[in-house]
């Protein structure tokens, strides 16, 4: 029997799809066990140790991304269908939200026209590059949204989704000061904030540490979030004259 | 079997989504517009099929995973990011609490001139 050298073995396997994918789920698993050790701080979140790991894995084994990304496109893939299943928790909540239509819209728009105005005058103010500038735009809509958006607008899809997952977590970190500081108590109100500001991990944050009532919110803000920023992102761009 | 029929009624909105986004040459993602489809008939329907409902909050349970391979793409872009690293980071923090501060300020002040209005409105 011939047995093939291990260098050999291991060119012919790093190009394959199937190193990427296991790399990728192996890096979700260890980033959220490492998480739960810490105590779960949203400083460490489970995605960012993840693309930490993963990057870091990549640039030993010498593969480069569009490699990669061969392989995890099949989790990337599911981006699209979880978006349309947004409509879900939407639909489960429509009750509460006709009752509280007029502060959730009026709400949701102060927020995004904060959100987006905020970050395109702080960034052009200190002289960012246009492609940052224009990813950093949809930063608080939850990523598969943001990356839509960004390409409609001319910034750069992966740099938005790892600029989202950045707002993310400084959301989750801030969040819950903020609120504290403003002697927000109504979990209604908390929940809707963490999701407007800081998507999915808003979510998820509000879901673990203050209620069920409050994740229910921030589910809603996320979408209405990602839906609202869609349709007045590339107007706002285009009224700024970017 | 409802796995495959949940994720074939989530990635048929898709497609209809998709159809609108190209057809109408609207400036929105194809799955946006695909979650708009789907609320419209959920709400016509009147109710979640079990099958969707398995598939799209398995889906939603595991939404932070399917962010990874995009994010990992920020390995590419490490010289921009690097270049307004500091521009980058003082933007996300600033503009992120004045969001989280606006937001909560407007919700809770209209909520609670909701409330004083009475529970009759």
């Amino acid at each position: 029997m011939n047995i093939v050298a291990l260098d050999q073995l291991w060119v012919y396997l790093s190009g394959h799809p199937l190193v990427s994918l296991l790399a990728t789920l192996v890096a979700f698993i260890a980033a959220s066990w490492l998480n739960r050790k810490m105590g779960g701080t949203p400083l460490l979140h489970p995605v960012i140790l993840s693309i930490v790991l993963l990057i870091g894995f990549l640039l030993l084994a010498g593969i480069d991304y569009p490699t990669y990304f061969e392989g995890a496109q099949f989790i990337h893939f599911l981006l699209g269908p979880a978006t349309v299943a947004l409509a879900i928790p939407l639909y489960d909540h429509l009750e509460r939200v006709r009752a509280m239509l007029v502060p959730i819209l009026l709400a949701c728009c102060a927020g995004i026209v904060t959100a987006v105005g905020s970050t395109i005058g702080l960034a052009a103010l200190m002289g960012a590059a246009p492609e940052t500038l224009l990813s950093l735009a949809p930063r608080s809509v939850t990523s598969p949204i943001a990356m839509g958006i960004a390409e409609q607008v001319g910034g750069i899809p992966s740099l938005a989704a790892g600029l989202v997952l950045l707002t993310g977590s400084v959301g989750c970190a801030l969040g819950p000061w903020i609120l504290r500081l403003m002697r927000i108590t109504d979990p209604s109100v908390q929940g809707f904030t963490m999701g407007l500001a800081a998507h999915g991990f808003g979510t998820a944050h509000c879901f673990a540490s203050i209620g069920a009532m409050a994740g229910a919110f921030a589910g809603l803000a996320m979408a209405l979030t990602g839906l609202l920023t869609a349709f007045l992102l590339p107007l706002m761009t285009t009224l700024s004259g970017l | 079997m409802p796995l495959i029929v949940g994720m074939s009624l989530l990635l048929g909105c898709q497609f209809i989504g998709e159809l609108l986004a190209r057809g109408l040459a609207v400036p929105v993602p194809g799955p946006v517009l695909g979650m708009l489809v789907l609320l419209l008939a959920l709400m016509i329907h009147g109710r979640v099929p079990t099958a969707l409902r398995h598939s799209g909050e398995g889906l939603l349970r595991y939404l932070t995973l399917l962010f990874v391979p995009a994010g990992v793409g920020m390995m590419v872009h490490a010289q921009l990011i690097m270049a307004d690293l500091w521009v980058i980071g003082v933007t996300l923090v600033v503009s992120t609490a004045l969001t989280l501060a606006v937001t909560a300020k407007v919700m809770s002040w209209l909520n609670q001139r909701r409330l004083r209005r009475g529970t009759g409105t």
